[in-house]
């Protein structure tokens, strides 16, 4: 039960992209398209949206992306925050691969980026970000690594799909989509800036 | 579920030579210590949770003050629990205790050995007695491949590339593991190296090397990107290979006259320990070009960046 859609795994995102646009879907479909590119700006415009609600007009508001692709998720929220209030939200992007409990399990990642966000997280709102929300152990990850960055006022997670089957006791506080799943299916997110286009497509079922 | 099992340890189980390097390897390494050093920059917790429970042991059988001091620092902010084990002045002869050493260290369940040895081979020789990862930091004249790693981060953090990259290793090339560990792994990730000595301290079958061999420094400096000047290893000279270390000086140091032949932005490095005023004058040592400082904080980087690779995968079987 691995965070499989949160591995930097670029070569299943580039399948899933490739059978998705393929694919035209007959009767039980592998591949159902979720969410597409117009669906998944609206969500994002909603997002942005609520964490300004949520925040007295994000006021000493940071978003801290997940790589692999919470992290330009992260910087579209500040993009569409900056547009609606013209409040500049920084961003910064954190990878938890050094703070997972499963390395052990299976051979060892490639490291991401990681860059703090200008002024630091010291005594801010952390808004954390990322695609999917399954276990949640990376979320778990997450917070310890933003513990050795400084400690923040608060931290929110948003993520665009829950699919469930958490792990630990941890909700999001922003979802994008609810995404009801079972485990042997897969939660692909598509974004632009790392897969050339935008979508959300549920893969697999069985086998 | 099965992707579980998909991920393999791409990076072997020991760092023994940087000729079990390949081109993609090498790079993961450079941008693994790269990635590390963005994480940790500006932290107020300079302390990652990685290596939590894992045991490293320094098996030191030669002086090091920054190799042993580095891995050390490395494998902490890694939060692996660290022993030092210095076997030097041992009486048994050194087989006997190398073999009796490295099951005594199997019998404490190390998860990675760090080794140092006056006798080229020895790392390959605890590789077969532990099961735990066996890491070369120094085989008699052979190989000190995180030397060679970090040198090669450092030059590719400096000048932005290493393709094409012309590298001069300047002295005493034959009694020196670093320079032939940065021959192989500079040659893997694509630099021009040109080694310049004089010939007594040449080691036989440099020709087989895949190296320029040039026994005139000023003329090779107007075209170096890099000048990398090795520490004359008096230790290791039974037999005198060059007159006096004035003349050594003179047609082999790097000195402030040498140095400003050199092009704008070509940078000067040195391992460590330097003989100041024998292969390097102090100003050149201490002016901007020098990158000797960051060498050593770069070495922190990249000993994390293999103790990671190393370790920070699936179990060592056992």
């Amino acid at each position: 039960m691995g965070d499989v859609h949160n591995a930097p795994n670029d070569t299943a995102s580039e399948t899933a992209a490739e059978a998705a646009a393929a694919d035209p879907a007959p009767s039980r479909s592998p591949n159902r398209l979720i969410l597409d590119a117009g669906d998944l700006g609206r969500v994002i415009d909603r997002i942005a949206h609520q964490i300004l609600e949520k925040s007295d007009g994000a006021r000493d508001t940071v978003l801290v992306g997940v790589p692999t692709r919470g992290a330009p998720l992260a910087r579209r929220l500040a993009a569409r925050m900056r547009a609606f209030e013209s409040v500049d939200v920084p961003v910064g992007v954190l990878d938890t691969t050094l703070y997972r409990d499963d390395l052990r399990m299976r051979g060892v990642r490639a490291l991401e980026e990681t860059t703090e966000p200008p002024g630091g997280v010291a005594g801010k709102l952390v808004v954390l970000v990322d695609d999917v929300l399954y276990s949640g152990r990376t979320v778990r990850a997450a917070l310890d690594a933003l513990r050795d960055l400084g400690r923040p006022r608060a931290v929110q997670l948003a993520v665009l799909v829950d699919r469930g089957h958490r792990e630990l006791p941890i909700r999001a506080d922003y979802v994008g989509k609810n995404i009801p799943t079972a485990l042997t299916e897969q939660v692909k997110v598509l974004l632009d800036e790392v897969d050339g286009r935008d979508a959300v497509v549920l893969q697999g079922g069985t086998q | 579920m099965s992707r579980r099992s998909e991920g393999t340890n791409e990076f072997g189980r020991h760092l023994l030579s940087v000729a079990d390097l390949d081109r993609q390897q090498a790079t993961l390494v450079l941008d693994t210590a790269a990635q590390i050093e963005a994480a940790l920059a500006g932290r107020e917790v300079k302390k990652l949770p990685t290596l939590r429970g894992r045991t490293v042991v320094n098996l030191f059988f030669e002086d090091s003050t920054r190799t042993r001091i580095s891995f050390e620092l490395a494998a902490k902010r890694l939060s692996a629990d660290v022993i030092n084990f210095s076997a030097k002045g041992s009486s048994v002869s050194k087989g006997e205790s190398l073999k009796d050493t490295a099951l005594t260290l199997e019998a404490m369940g190390a998860d990675a050995v760090v080794v140092r040895h006056s006798m080229s081979g020895a790392p390959h020789r605890l590789a077969q007695w532990v099961r735990g990862s066996v890491i070369n930091a120094g085989d008699g004249t052979h190989e000190h491949p995180t030397q060679a790693l970090l040198d090669a981060y450092t030059m590719r953090s400096r000048l932005g590339r290493l393709e094409g990259l012309r590298v001069t290793i300047v002295g005493d090339v034959l009694h020196s593991r670093v320079a032939r560990s940065n021959v192989l792994l500079l040659s893997t990730l694509g630099a021009d190296v040109t080694l310049v000595a004089p010939p007594t301290l040449l080691p036989v079958g440099v020709e087989t090397w895949p190296v320029e061999v040039g026994f005139d420094l000023d003329a090779s400096l107007p075209k170096a990107d890099v000048v990398m000047m090795l520490r004359v290893q008096r230790e290791r000279m039974a037999a005198s290979y060059f007159p006096s270390p004035r003349e050594y000086s003179r047609r082999y140091g790097l000195d402030a006259t040498r140095m400003a032949m050199l092009a704008d932005d070509a940078i000067v490095m040195h391992p460590g320990p330097m003989n100041r005023g024998m292969e390097i004058a102090a100003e050149v040592a201490d002016s901007v070009r020098s990158t000797i400082v960051e060498q050593v904080r770069n070495g922190l980087s990249v000993r994390m960046a293999v103790l990671y690779l190393l370790l920070g995968g699936s179990e060592v079987s056992s």
